[in-house]
C-alpha cells in the first residue's frame, strides 16, 4: 500500500512541475526553487510530515522534502538549544545529501572526461 | 515567399509536443522513482537493521550516488529528456546539475573551474531553500512556538 502512495505522491508533484514546465516560460532552475520553498513552507504547520507518513520514501525523494528536512533540522534544534539553532541546525538532515553529491561529483568529475 | 507561408511552413514541420504526453512520462518516471526511494528504505532498514529515519539517510546517498554516476557516463541527459520533470523533481535531479556543472568547467582547472562552478545551477536550490526555510522557521516560532 505504501508503495501505491508513494507512487502516486512522487508522481504527482513531478507531474505538476511537468505543466508549469511545459506552460509557462519557466526554467527547470526556477521550477526546483520553487518546489525547495513550498516544501519548507508546507513544513510551517506540520503538513510535509503528514505527507511523510502517508507515503513514506515517495515524499522524501522529491526536491520538496530539502526545503521539509531544512525547516525540521532547524526546529530541532531551536527547541533543544534555543533560537541561535536557526543558524546552527539549518543543514543538520540534509548534509547527508549535500556532502555526498559533493564528494561524488568531484570524484566522478576527475575520473570521467566530459561527454558532449 | 511571402512572411505569413514562411510562418505557415515552419509551423508545420516544427515538432509537436504534447502536454499530455510529457505530463504522463513525468507522472510514471517521478513516481517509480518515489517506489524506488521507498523499496530502498525497506531494503535498508530491514538488510541493515537500522531505523526509518537512517535509512533514509542511505537512501539519499544511494540516489545521489546513481544520479553522479549515471550523468558521469553520459546516460543521464538522455532520461533527462525523456522523462522530464520525472527525474530533475526528485533529489537526482539536485545530483545531475552538479555533476554536469563539475563536468562542464573540468577543461578549466581544478580551483577556478569545478571548485568555483560546482554550485552553479544547484546553488539556488540551496539558497532558497535556506532562506524561506529561515524565514518560515521565524513564522514557525511566532505561531506555533517551535
Amino acid at each position: 500500500m505504501i508503495y501505491l502512495n508513494s507512487f502516486l505522491f512522487a508522481g504527482t508533484v513531478c507531474l505538476i512541475g511537468q505543466l508549469i514546465l511545459d506552460n509557462t516560460k519557466l526554467t527547470p532552475g526556477h521550477i526546483t526553487s520553487i518546489f525547495v520553498v513550498v516544501g519548507s513552507f508546507l513544513d510551517v504547520f506540520d503538513i510535509y510530515d503528514k505527507f511523510v507518513l502517508w507515503a513514506g520514501g515517495g515524499a522524501l525523494v522529491p526536491i520538496t522534502s530539502f526545503g521539509h528536512l531544512l525547516i525540521h533540522g532547524a526546529m530541532d534544534t531551536v527547541n533543544n538549544f534555543g533560537i541561535m539553532g536557526l543558524f546552527t541546525g539549518m543543514f543538520d538532515l540534509t548534509s547527508s545529501g549535500i556532502v555526498a553529491a559533493i564528494i561524488f561529483s568531484f570524484v566522478f568529475a576527475l575520473i570521467f572526461a566530459p561527454k558532449d | 515567399m511571402d512572411k505569413n507561408k514562411y510562418n505557415l511552413l515552419v509551423k508545420k514541420y516544427t515538432p509537436k509536443e504534447s502536454r499530455l504526453y510529457n505530463g504522463l512520462i513525468a507522472f510514471i518516471v517521478g513516481g517509480l522513482m518515489g517506489c524506488l526511494g521507498q523499496l530502498l528504505l525497506t531494503l535498508y532498514s530491514y538488510f541493515l537493521e537500522i531505523p526509518t529515519k537512517q535509512a533514509s539517510v542511505f537512501m539519499i546517498i544511494t540516489l545521489v550516488f546513481l544520479g553522479c554516476l549515471l550523468t558521469a557516463l553520459g546516460v543521464f541527459d538522455k532520461m533527462v529528456s525523456f522523462s522530464r520533470c520525472g527525474l530533475i523533481i526528485p533529489i537526482t535531479g539536485f545530483a545531475h546539475s552538479m555533476q554536469s556543472a563539475a563536468l562542464e568547467y573540468k577543461r578549466e582547472g581544478l580551483v577556478t573551474g569545478i571548485g568555483a562552478n560546482i554550485f552553479k545551477l544547484a546553488g539556488t536550490v540551496i539558497m532558497f531553500g535556506v532562506v524561506s526555510a529561515y524565514f518560515f522557521g521565524i513564522i514557525r516560532l511566532i505561531f506555533m512556538g517551535g
